[in-house]
């Protein structure tokens, strides 16, 4: 395979997910900055640093208000990490790649481009926004699902399943690190309406407010939500199961090529580490600290990832 | 009238023998249904991503190439007739590309004037003394041929550089499959689909001598802005190689490699998409930066294999073109099977004076044009036009070629009005290495606008699936 092709395919990948996440981040922010009116501007500075997109919004646009901070994040095509600038990208490097991937795989990322063009901006004029984030949180599922029921397990498979987890890890660190101070424990104590809104609103963020009962029985306790989100192997975006298939993805390629690379330990030793932790232990050496550090981590895996397999040479 | 493939001239009645299944199978369709069909094809397309750039449209995105519902049909004995004179004409243009680049029979013999071979633009002097595998130069090659009656059919243009289309003709029948499987069964349709099998064995016919293993083919393009990308991904997906740019591919150790995943891995062919101009800044245009430096010499010393040559260009040039039928007869000792149609080259003086007083009747075509673009069709011209393409050509004569407007056959066409007659013509596809494949059929394209004979797609024109009924 070529070098270019991996690159692609890792970048379709981790565009589809931002694209995901990044509708879920605005259904997120809308909801809160509809019950919580004075303190509106606070939550779509959250969102959008969950997004990584604070400073170019501020550099457009100055203040924070609702329709722009939407607009910025759903369709600006200036900002590379807007849902359309998402599928711009993803739809561009799977076209490049049109050999290495499926019929099935370019038609459903081709057909969710075509109609985000004609659909994005008059759904957003009418105020129909819910609809728009579930038909965007639809068009990954289905382009994911293409993907896993038609691709062969080989380098393809791997390169876009990395892609996948690495962005889907960073966003879930992001989204817990931006909102960490509501789930100190301490903050178990004060309560109230807004923090209890705040922990739904991070449940829902990563489509786990629901699956979460299941899992603890209990109202929100920020405790909970944080070792969720973060050492669970059952939720499918929590850090551990993040890499889980990172290193399975790792773990494919070493086989794969009859070579194992420095990267796959580097992985395999974060896995370790949210496997055998605990949050007492996270919460005393600091929540902040901890997912700093994996922000960080992560974001060399995934140039240690680039630089082993030639994607840019 | 033009003679149309169905119900053949004016005065016959009857419809003609090959379409008689697909007539009575229209007669039986309600009109709306075909046009719902036809939207439905249209999606499907879209779908898929069969889409080309139309170089400086003010539109930069990506469009569609109409493609119409009903088929164009030939008889197993026109296609056998037609094949005939396809293998002489390919067979002997190889023929003549050899000899131009070794030791110019025809230029001493003077049956081709050798001013008009050695200074042509296209006539590579690198090539010179240069072996490539098996004598080709020209592997793959589309015909473009129109027909005027029930017997009568010409070459109008050959296409021996990087022919494309050949990925329509597969997708027009997939799509015909897809969308009507009952015409299948009620006609037996010689099939299209081993057309990649056979390309990629062409290929490997012509790796470099001394490769053990199975030679590693790849498909170069110049990338996604290419009007042709799509057809290079399909190709190359199809064959199962990898499609790689000029920046995926480097000389190391004295051979051609691709930048893989696990580093450097060596290349043996590569069917490039893109122009002469283009292949090596080292040798031909040194800012172009599509290309690979050094491969030139690669080629040369036979340690890679481009395809279709560097400048089989020459054989396809518009001034050569009128003298295919001397080159045919000096290469195989035979007449022409299929015929040219007449050219008036406008560099000779009887000729030009012939041009200029008669262009309203004729069509005049640039010599270095391609895609239907600085061509003037007479009859469907203006004064004004006339006399401004006139000026054109009086200044630069040697640039212009010009041929009687032909009646180009019709075919049945949806069109928003229901079924018309639109001009069509034919381009076969032929693939040349260890022996000649001839995919049966080809790529029908069809001027969907009423009246007009441009069918290149860049001009409005659409394709249509064609058919070779077996016996």
């Amino acid at each position: 395979m070529l070098g270019r092709t991996a690159n692609d395919l890792y970048w379709m990948a981790r565009y589809v997910e931002r694209a995901e996440n990044m509708a879920r981040l605005l259904e997120v922010g809308q909801r809160l900055s509809l019950l919580t009116h004075e303190s509106g501007h606070s939550e779509w500075r959250s969102t959008l640093r969950s997004a990584g997109c604070e400073e170019g919004y501020l550099t457009k646009h100055g203040a924070y208000e609702s329709d722009k901070v939407i607009e910025f994040l759903l369709l600006d095509r200036n900002n590379p990490s807007s849902v359309c600038s998402c599928f711009d990208t993803a739809r561009r490097n799977a076209r490049a790649q049109r050999t290495a991937i499926t019929r099935e795989m370019w038609e459903s990322l081709n057909t969710a481009w075509i109609e985000l063009a004609s659909r994005a901006r008059p759904w957003m004029k009418a105020n129909e926004l819910p609809p728009l984030f579930d038909w965007v949180r639809d068009r990954s599922a289905l382009f994911r699902g293409a993907f896993l029921n038609t691709i062969l397990r080989n380098d393809t498979f791997f390169f876009t399943q990395l892609g996948t987890f690495l962005e889907r890890a960073d966003n879930t660190a992001r989204i817990l690190d931006v909102k960490y101070y509501v789930l100190l424990p301490q903050n178990e104590l004060v309560g109230g309406g807004v923090d209890s809104a705040q922990w739904a609103a991070i449940l829902r963020s990563v489509s786990a407010h629901r699956s979460f009962r299941w899992v603890y029985r209990d109202t929100f306790k920020p405790w909970h939500i944080a070792e969720f989100l973060m050492l669970s192997s059952e939720m499918p975006r929590s850090l551990r199961s993040c890499y889980a298939e990172i290193t399975g993805a790792l773990a494919g390629l070493a086989d794969h090529y009859g070579q194992t690379p420095s990267c796959l330990e580097l992985a395999q030793r974060t896995l370790k580490t949210l496997e055998h932790g605990e949050m007492t232990a996270i919460f005393q050496s600091g929540l902040h600290e901890f997912l700093s550090d994996f922000i960080s981590n992560n974001n060399r895996l995934a140039n240690e990832i680039a630089a082993t397999y030639h994607f840019n040479d | 009238m033009a003679f149309d493939e169905m119900r053949g001239t004016a005065k016959s009645k009857r419809v003609r023998a090959p379409y008689r299944n697909i007539a009575e199978w229209l007669d039986e369709q309600p009109p709306e249904d075909l046009q719902r069909k036809s939207a439905e094809a249209e999606a499907l397309f879209r779908r898929t991503g069969i889409t080309f750039a139309v170089y400086g449209s003010a539109d930069p995105g990506e469009r569609l190439i109409p493609f119409d519902i009903i088929p164009r049909i030939l008889s197993a004995s026109e296609w056998r007739r037609l094949a005939a004179g396809i293998e002489q004409r390919v067979r002997a243009l190889n023929a003549f590309m050899y000899d131009v680049y070794h030791r110019q029979e025809i230029l001493r013999a003077g049956r081709i004037p050798e001013d008009l071979v050695i200074q042509n633009a296209a006539f590579v002097p690198e090539m010179i003394g240069a072996e490539p595998p098996r004598g080709i130069y020209s592997h793959i090659i589309g015909i473009d041929i129109v027909r005027t009656s029930e017997s009568e059919f010409f070459v109008l243009e050959d296409n021996t550089r990087t022919p494309s289309g050949v990925s329509y003709m597969l997708e027009n029948r997939e799509t015909m499959m897809h969308m009507f499987p009952e015409l299948f069964s009620r006609n037996k349709v010689a099939p299209v689909e081993q057309y990649p099998e056979n390309l990629r064995a062409t290929l490997e016919s012509v790796a470099p001598a001394g490769i053990d293993d199975e030679p590693t083919i790849v498909v170069l393009t110049p990338g996604q802005h290419n009007s042709a990308y799509f057809e290079h991904s399909f190709l190359a997906d199809r064959m199962g190689v990898e499609l790689v740019e000029g920046q995926d591919l480097v000389i190391a150790d004295g051979y051609l490699n691709i930048k893989t995943t696990q580093g450097l891995k060596r290349v043996d062919v590569v069917y490039r998409r893109i122009d002469d101009d283009f292949l090596d800044p080292l040798v031909f245009k040194p800012d172009s930066v599509l290309g690979v430096p050094g491969i030139f010499d690669l080629y040369r010393s036979g340690r890679v294999t481009i395809v279709n040559a560097p400048g089989a260009g020459i054989a396809d040039d518009k001034s050569i073109y009128s003298y295919v039928p001397e080159i045919i007869e000096f290469y195989t000792g035979r007449a022409p099977i299929l015929n040219n149609v007449h050219t008036y080259n406008c560099r000779r003086p009887d000729d030009l004076a012939y041009v200029l007083e008669h262009m309203a009747e004729l069509v005049v075509k640039e010599v270095h044009g391609s895609g239907g673009y600085g061509m003037l069709v007479g009859p469907a011209s203006t004064r004004d036009e006339i006399a401004v393409f006139g000026k054109k050509v009086s200044a630069n004569p040697e640039r212009y070629i010009a041929q009687p407007t032909l009646a180009l056959s019709t075919c049945p066409t949806l069109v928003d009005q229901g079924l018309a007659p639109r001009h069509l013509d034919l381009r076969p596809f032929v693939l040349l290495g260890d022996r000649m494949r001839l995919a049966p059929g080809g790529l029908t394209r069809v001027a969907l606008r009423k009246g007009s004979l441009v069918v290149n797609s860049s001009q409005g024109g659409g394709t249509k699936d064609t058919w070779v009924l077996s016996e």
